[in-house]
């Protein structure tokens, strides 16, 4: 199907094009010379630019099906104008075995929406002991191997285990987070917990274990991505490990650059995140770091959490918050509190991702994958039960207006989601 | 309407009961304007009991409706309520419901041989069927306004008319 | 959620969930009304009818006998009817979530709830649910707050030392994990106490407390020093052979209060302990049973606080 889309203002945050013009696509990808279209998609007053990728989203698929399923988190995530997404090995059972790292990839092939890039145990049931078999995974599919968020407290295991992974060139996508400080806690160890007398994490949880994999990084020369900064101590460590030109790499949820502590109010369960909602200073210091690229890209983090599972005392809530559909309004939001250019803004969820993931699309040029979006970066977009596609209608954001809609998602160069 | 001045109907009061007065005898005024009436009473009808004082703010019957109003303080009986002919004093007679309440919380202390109602005003509108063996003035107040007994700062006593509750 | 989940839209209060965020007006109140009851508690028929009518429901999630107990005394003694359910042993350990619990009560037509939780914030999502003339008043809810035990000291210093605005106070223990501490902290810093201070080691004193507006001592007789009142906070038998704490023994010779170090307070000072005590542990026994003490009375106010608040809140609908 040859699609014309036409009149839009392109933004490519790789290249740094933006201008209007027409784009054509083809065969699954972008074409470089003008062709007889047919279909046209009207971008006027829109933009075009990459579809989003998203390094962190849970499809809840395999074990956890009453919370969601593959079919209603892919409609989430192309009406999000997210055309691939990294899913994180904690499903049950965790993607140890290739068989069920095969099985995912072919449902989600088979639905048609957005491109699912497993992201493989690096230890077998994510225990922490044994090593996963990282070879076998990766020809299944897998692009990165991870504990999600379950750390290594054997320092030895986690050596061994990025000692293989550097063998073979695998990147390792690990969260920060000190196992023993961590384990009692359920909100930022500060001011608002001892308010609230929540037990809490404090903020060195992140920067010990930080420091302590930035030593085997520089030990074994494995290529690590670290997930979900949370603290601006953070922040300054990977400035300078970049600085040193280790081979790492850093994301942070898109929650994180928007809320702090304040924000758990009177126990609002929707702000019952891992890693948790810190302080203002931290968040301020995340946005920053995104901003001047310390913070490689932003993710959903997507976890949807059914209602009973959050109408809970705040330590007895599930953790997370539905994110697919938000990436985009609460990225814009970001760029625009930063006075970014638009380019800037989306680079951080399209071709930065991409260079992390290590794939082609994220990016407008002529033979790159026609994974793209329309959208209205000004259109209104009310946070509700109602309006959000997903099956997790949990989200700090419920009941808020956002800028920034879809108007059409295409997938391979077919047209997947369309309003 | 003409209020009369309270100061003279004080004495007025005072010589109606103290013919009646017997040794036993204890009064017991209801904050705030009867404890007001009753601190000067007490002294002119020479009781030998202490005076008691009584807020009834655990035994009205619009708690319902109003919640706590207003900051309610400690009752107060110095002596045995058991067998004791007493003299209950408020500021003004209107439906009869705060006498009401006090007989309530009296009868919780103790079971008194009798119990003689004095008011400053009787403006009549009662609600329930309750009266005053002594009255220092009958008054007729238009209905909405309210007719409470003041105390400057000199310790002198006025009624007065509010309009609107 | 930006209005006070504790007051109507009146300004005044339905629910009692934490001190915190309570105006002072709101405070003077409560403590003003406690004290004709006081009184009640004082006089032979102990009991008036103000409640008459009304339902009290104590619901328990965490066991206590004493604080049950009182609330109950209390509500009796307001005529109230009174139904105690401990729900630790029943519906709760079948499954049954706390939200269907509250549902379930509701539908009984109580008009106050009384809560004790084990998880902080319990009577907040508890408060969201329950009808409009329902009123929930916390009991304690994990290591949040305990706020009729932090009105009920209030009450107590105010007794005997009648103005706060002259007041050094301190708070010697485990503030990390007491919910106690943390209520009678608010109450003393909206009541405008000066100087209030918490004594203990770094491992029982919670991040950021200074932020409550506290000075914070690990010297303890540094932080005596010229004291009107010293509130002893009672030390769990779990937290002393953990990480936190080596031995009661250790805790007494560094934070224990024998006489020698109450003489560094000022000669009149109060000594408070919301109970139950661990003699020789938190408190030397000349001093719990001493003349400073306070904490047999500091009881008997308690159900003249409790009083306060429920018919405070039952009559705001």
């Amino acid at each position: 199907m040859k699609i014309l889309l036409k009149g839009g203002r392109i933004v490519d945050p790789a290249s740094g094009r933006d201008e209007v013009g027409d784009l054509f696509v083809a065969d699954g990808k972008i074409l470089g010379a003008k062709e007889k279209p047919d279909r046209t998609i009207d971008a006027k007053g829109l933009v075009v630019a990459p579809g989003l990728i998203d390094l962190s989203a849970r499809l809840r698929e395999p074990g956890d099906e009453y919370k969601a399923t593959l079919a209603s988190e892919l409609d989430a995530a192309v009406a999000g104008g997210v055309t691939s997404l990294a899913c994180p090995p904690d499903t049950h059972p965790p993607l140890d075995e290739p068989g069920l790292v095969d099985m995912l990839r072919r449902r989600a092939k088979a639905l048609a929406r957005a491109r699912v890039y497993p992201v493989g145990a690096l230890t077998v049931k994510l225990a922490g002991e044994r090593l996963a078999e990282m070879s076998v995974l990766a020809d299944a599919g897998c692009v990165a191997f991870s504990q999600a968020n379950l750390p290594i407290a054997d320092t030895q295991v986690l050596w061994r285990a990025l000692q293989y992974a550097a063998t073979f060139g695998y990147p390792v996508w690990l969260r920060a987070e000190d196992k023993w400080l961590s384990r009692e806690g359920v909100a930022h160890d500060g001011e608002m917990a001892t308010r609230l007398g929540l037990a809490g994490i404090p903020g060195f949880t992140e920067t010990i274990a930080l420091g302590t994999v930035l030593q085997l990084v520089r030990a074994t020369g494995a290529r690590v991505h670290f997930c979900r900064l949370s603290t601006a101590a953070a922040v300054e460590m990977i400035r300078a490990a970049k600085k040193e030109k280790l081979p790492v790499s850093c994301d942070v949820g898109i929650h994180y650059v928007h809320l702090s502590e304040l924000d758990l109010g009177y126990y609002n369960t929707q702000c019952r995140l891992d890693p948790p909602l810190r302080t203002q200073r931290d968040r301020d210091a995340l946005a920053a770091g995104l901003a001047d690229g310390t913070v490689d890209c932003a993710v959903s983090d997507h976890a949807p959490v059914d209602e009973d599972r959050k109408q809970l005392p705040f330590a007895e809530a599930e953790v997370g918050a539905t994110g697919l559909e938000l990436l985009l309004p609460l990225a814009l939001k970001w760029g625009e509190a930063r006075k970014l250019p638009l380019a800037k803004t989306l680079a951080r969820v399209t071709s930065d991702p991409a260079r992390v993931l290590g794939v082609h699309s994220g990016r407008i040029e002529p033979g790159a994958p026609a994974d793209l979006i329309v959208f209205d970066p000004k259109a209104p977009f009310q946070v509700t039960p109602e309006s959000l596609k997903s099956q997790g209608k949990n989200s700090p954001f419920l009941g808020y207006e956002l800028a920034g809609r879809v108007r059409a998602t295409l997938v391979d160069g077919l047209v997947v989601y369309e309003q | 309407m003409k209020l009369p001045d309270a100061e003279q109907l004080l004495p007025k009061l005072a010589a109606e009961l103290k013919p009646l007065v017997k040794p036993g005898t204890a009064m017991i005024g209801l904050y705030t304007g009867g404890a007001w009436l009753a601190e000067r009473l007490h002294p002119m009808l020479g009781l030998e009991q202490p005076l008691g004082l009584m807020d009834i703010a655990f035994y009205r019957d619009d708690y319902s409706k109003q919640g706590l109003k207003h900051d309610p303080k400690r009752t107060k009986i110095p002596f045995d309520v058991e067998g004791r002919d007493l003299l209950l004093v408020d500021d003004v007679l209107y439906t009869g419901r705060t006498v009401r309440a006090a007989m309530n919380e009296l009868f919780d202390y103790g079971r008194p041989r009798s119990i003689a109602l004095v008011v400053l005003a009787d403006r009549g509108g009662r609600q329930l069927p309750i009266e005053a063996q002594h009255a220092g003035a009958k008054l007729d107040v238009p209905e909405g306004s309210r007719l409470r007994l003041k105390r400057a700062a000199d310790g002198r006593l006025s009624l007065e008319i509010e309009s609107g509750r | 959620m930006a209005a006070n989940p504790q007051l109507n839209a009146h300004g005044e209060l339905q629910h009692l969930l934490s001190i915190e965020g309570l105006p002072r007006e709101i405070l003077t109140q409560i403590l003003d009304t406690a004290e004709p009851f006081a009184g009640v508690t004082e006089r032979e028929v102990k009991k008036v009818p103000l409640l008459r009518g009304k339902s009290v429901f104590n619901v328990f999630f965490e066991n206590s006998t004493r604080t049950r107990t009182t609330f109950e005394i209390a509500a009796k003694r307001l005529s109230a009817d009174v139904i105690n359910l401990n729900v630790a042993v029943s519906s709760t350990s079948k499954g049954e979530s706390l939200i269907d619990t509250v549902y379930n009560l509701s539908a009984m037509h109580a008009d106050i709830f009384v809560i004790r939780h084990g998880s902080s914030g319990a009577p907040y999502l508890i408060a969201r649910h329950v009808k409009p003339h329902e009123h929930v008043i916390n009991a304690g809810d994990g290591r949040h707050a305990h706020p009729t035990q932090g009105l009920l000291d209030l009450y107590t210093i105010r007794h005997y030392k009648k103005d706060f605005a002259r007041l050094t106070v301190a708070i010697v223990g485990d503030v990390l994990h007491s919910r106690v501490a943390r209520s009678l902290i608010h109450g003393l810093t909206t009541l405008g106490a000066p100087e209030v201070r918490v004594i203990g080691p770094q491992t029982l004193l919670p991040a950021g407390v200074e932020a409550l507006g506290v000075r914070v001592f690990h010297d303890m007789r540094a932080g005596l020093k010229d004291c009107d009142v010293i509130v002893m906070l009672r030390v769990q038998n779990e937290r002393m052979n953990g990480a936190l704490l080596p031995s009661a023994q250790e805790f007494f010779k560094s934070y224990g209060l024998t006489a020698e170090k109450l003489a560094l307070a000022r000669p009149d000072a109060i000594v408070m302990h919301p109970g139950p005590m661990n003699r020789g542990v938190e408190i030397d026994s000349s001093v719990a049973d001493g003349p400073h003490s306070v904490i047999l009375p500091q009881v008997t106010y308690g159900i003249a606080v409790r009083m306060a608040v429920m018919s405070i809140v039952a009559g705001n609908n």
